[in-house]
């Protein structure tokens, strides 16, 4: 019997004694390698089809990956030549002539011309095109303005669209008008995805599921090479995990880091980037029935929520309070002169009084999280509590992201009086315009689940739609935000600053407004 | 023996078969659809509509069941919706990083837990049988991914002995050490409930057996204690121990869902979890499918091995 006892000894002794000596062996690995920047990302990516994807998180690095015809500017939401090195608008907004620059190959050597650009918007739109069973195409509608793509020569495209549609050349700038490789494509078919190939900074090395995506550097790239060797991107879902891999130096930065582990990167060997986004995050009001169909209590609402608690406690500073329907981030087409509601519950209980109504029942739909949703639950509670504060009675209902999508998306009528949603877009018209118009309501295909309507901002934002003069288009936004904040569709509650943290070996980065990462000219 | 195999691999066809029906009609009926999950925002009705009948998901339920079957049956496990991708190159990408965890920890429990239980029975209410006790109540009840998540901070963030994450490093890595040290948190993790199981019922099928008669008769006759207990003893009790084995196989299997999320650990578990989130219907029917499937076998062979070590059961 003390056999056993001592087999069992001498078992354990023998694996810790093995452990530890493969614990040691190991002990430098933590290291990254010189010249390749490793990237914490939030998920695996779907697929790196640029015409396929929908998520931020996958655009991250797609952008690195291709170009599209006109591209962001850096740190701003304007739009400047990429692939593009001039274009034309002409008949009243409805033509658009794009001039490709001269000599950009694809990493697979074929040539970057208007056939190309053409391919690229065929398969995505015509469903006769023998490519476009290579999708389907999720966000092919930012293109369903499209009439044709022709070809003038080699190096001119001609787009003619259904109507004039400012949002036009920003959409264009968005992942999905990134222009990938016919050659590719007809290689590849359906598992282009997994085999992509571009004219961007970075050309694809190799993915292996679930653990990471290479990329290595492009040496012929037109905009000049990039300082990195390689980018490797790891996909590590739990929010817990990434912050632990960081502070351990398995990674040279990592985006989204959660408000609570910000603290953490305090160090000096660490630095925190932060930058204000397109980013906005309401509470749906249903002003078609129940007691939010009078402005007062919408207004009352706005009042009544403490929204600078809500950024700075719930969200620990890593958001702003919002003011309107339309984020800073667009600052061309942001009205400056708006200032927040400010937390009034003695105003806001003075509009209830004055719209008669008391103890007023509310249903509030909370979902539990989703893409950009922040901290949906915490938040959440945190309005009931201040909506109990003036005299709101209100119960929250709680749903899984697809299913929450799936209960506010055809509308909130006969269901709730609020939801919440959040908003990412990469131009002025879209959220107002698939979200607030009397066109927009879910009956007619849009997003305008709490049924607000006002014919003032339907003009509006039809006519900032059709305008292609930049200043005229602002003019109209910024009188579009002063109406829509009077009417209180929404409560405006936060704009997300979205964040990264970096180690100190990492030079020459930035965040970008758009959400998108570009590491081009990022070094370690 | 032999039409005993043929007769249990046979009837875990059914087995499976449910299996497949059952998850298929769970994960249709749950709110929410693929299409919903690829829009995000953008999901208007119209959208989801026009996704639905692109992603052949406008036909009934019982009609895209059918097809499904029809099609695995020819070896055609579909593509996922949202990796755009064959299912079947998805697992077996991932089959082996499973495999490798989910075995480990396996080997890890069955063999700590039966000579945790095999001390505790021979030393009964003794310190070394308390302190076992002890240590097993302790890992039985804390959460995995709660001590995965306590591991990584001291042993990956603090004194940084082991990779917080992952199965190989990414740079310079590779090769079975790369692998072993990677694999050592996430498997101590995984086989720690397992272990406290496996050794808790150990110990009171040892006790059992040592109060039987012929152990008495075997210690007059003056065997010694270590011979009494391995070959005498544990003989009789790893007939009720082996299943015990199986049920926990199971067990680490689909515990690896979870700690392969806390160690990022690049698995099938990962996948069955998006899957589901996504509601990427083909993705999580293959990915059960196969789960189903290894535990149905390792279930087959254990019970041909209780068969080998006592062939009375053949005649019952």
């Amino acid at each position: 019997m003390i056999g056993i006892l001592r087999a069992t000894c001498k078992i354990f002794a023998v694996s810790t004694l093995l452990i530890t000596f493969i614990a040691h062996s190991f002990a430098v690995s933590a290291n990254t390698p010189d010249n390749v920047l490793v990237v914490g990302q939030i998920a695996e990516p779907k697929s790196l089809d640029p015409a396929t994807v929908t998520a931020v998180n996958d655009f991250r690095i797609l952008m690195n990956m291709y170009d599209g015809l006109v591209r962001y500017k850096s740190g701003s939401l304007e739009v400047e030549p990429a692939l593009a090195k001039s274009w034309e608008i002409s008949n009243g907004g409805t033509t658009y002539t794009f001039t490709l620059k001269s000599g950009i190959k694809f990493h697979d050597g074929s040539n970057l011309d208007a056939d190309a650009v053409k391919f690229n918007f065929d398969r995505m739109l015509d469903e006769s095109h023998p490519y476009h069973d290579t999708g389907p195409f999720p966000l092919s509608f930012f293109f369903s303005a499209i009439e044709k793509v022709e070809v003038i020569s080699s190096d001119k495209i001609k787009f003619t669209l259904n109507a004039p549609y400012a949002p036009f050349l920003s959409n264009l700038a968005y992942p999905t008008g990134l222009i990938a490789s016919p050659e590719a494509i007809k290689k590849s078919g359906k598992d282009f995805g997994r085999n992509p190939v571009g004219t961007g900074a970075f050309k694809f090395n190799s993915w292996k599921a679930n653990e990471a995506v290479i990329v290595d550097k492009n040496l012929n790239y037109w905009d000049g090479v990039a300082k990195s060797d390689a980018i490797i991107f790891r996909p590590i879902t739990d929010g817990n995990t990434r912050v632990a891999e960081m502070l351990s130096g398995g990674l040279d930065m990592m985006v989204e880091v959660p408000p609570v582990s910000l603290s953490e990167f305090s160090g000096s060997e660490f630095s925190i980037v932060e930058q204000a986004g397109p980013h906005v995050w309401f509470l749906i009001l249903n002003a078609k029935e129940g007691p939010f169909a009078n402005k007062l209590v919408r207004q009352a609402a706005n009042y009544a929520i403490n929204k600078t608690a809500i950024v700075e406690d719930v969200l620990e500073g890593t958001a702003a309070v919002a003011a309107g329907p339309t984020p800073p981030a667009f600052a061309w087409a942001y009205n400056n002169s708006l200032s927040p509601y400010p937390y009034d519950p003695a105003k806001a209980k003075s509009l209830l009084k004055e719209a008669g109504v008391t103890n007023a029942k509310l249903t509030f739909y909370v979902t539990q999280g989703g893409s950009g949703m922040l901290d949906p639950v915490a938040m959440g509670t945190a309005i009931q509590a201040d909506l109990s504060a003036v005299g709101f009675d209100v119960e929250i209902k709680t749903f899984e992201w697809n299913t929450f999508l799936g209960e506010v998306n055809p509308g909130l009528e006969g269901k709730a009086d609020m939801a919440e949603m959040a908003w990412m877009t990469n131009d002025p018209d879209t959220l107002p315009y698939l979200a607030l118009r009397t066109g927009a309501w879910p009956d007619k295909g849009g997003f305008n689940s709490g049924y607000y309507s006002n014919p003032e901002v339907d003009k509006l934002l039809e006519a900032a739609r059709s305008s292609t003069d930049q200043a005229e288009r602002a003019s109209l936004y910024q009188k579009m935000q002063t109406i829509v904040q009077d009417d209180a569709p929404w409560v405006f509650v936060a704009n997300w600053k979205q964040n990264a943290v970096t180690t100190d070996k990492v030079k020459n980065f930035s965040l970008q407004p758009s959400f998108f990462l570009i590491l081009k000219d990022v070094s370690k | 023996m032999l039409s005993y195999i043929l007769k249990r691999i046979f009837s875990a066809i059914p087995v499976l078969l449910g299996v497949t029906l059952i998850v298929y009609f769970i994960i249709s009926l749950i709110p929410g659809d693929p299409a919903t999950a690829i829009l995000g925002s953008f999901a208007t009705p119209e959208n989801v509509k026009i996704l639905n009948s692109q992603l052949g998901l406008d036909k009934p339920i019982w009609q895209r069941y059918f097809i499904w079957l029809y099609n695995i049956l020819q070896g055609d496990f579909g593509r996922s919706f949202s990796l755009n991708r064959p299912v079947i190159d998805e697992i077996l990408e991932r089959f082996n990083a499973t495999i490798i965890l989910s075995g480990t920890s396996f080997v890890i429990c069955s063999i700590l837990g039966i000579l945790f239980g095999i001390l505790s029975a021979a030393y009964q209410y003794s310190f070394i049988d308390k302190l076992i006790t002890f240590i097993v109540l302790v890992g039985i009840s804390i959460p995995s991914f709660f001590l995965g998540m306590m591991l990584i901070l001291y042993f990956a963030v603090s004194v940084r002995w082991f990779p917080v994450s992952g199965m190989y490093s990414l740079y310079g890595g590779g090769g079975l050490w790369d692998l072993i040290n990677h694999l050592v948190m996430p498997s101590i993790t995984l086989s720690l409930v397992a272990l406290g199981v496996i050794a808790r019922l150990v110990r009171s099928s040892m006790l059992e057996v040592l109060r039987l008669d012929y152990i008495k008769t075997a210690r007059a006759k003056g065997v010694k204690e270590t011979r009494v207990i391995l070959s005498h003893a544990l003989r009789s009790a790893i007939i009720t121990i082996l299943p015990i084995l199986g049920l926990q196989a199971g067990f680490v299997l689909s515990g690896s869902v979870y700690i392969e999320i806390v160690f990022q650990w690049p698995g099938i578990g990962r996948m069955l979890v998006d899957a589901i989130l996504t509601r990427d219907i083909m993705l999580v029917q293959g990915g059960v499918l196969f789960i189903a499937l290894c535990y149905v076998l390792f279930n087959i062979l254990v019970d041909i091995l209780q068969l080998w070590l006592d062939p009375r059961l053949l005649r019952k």
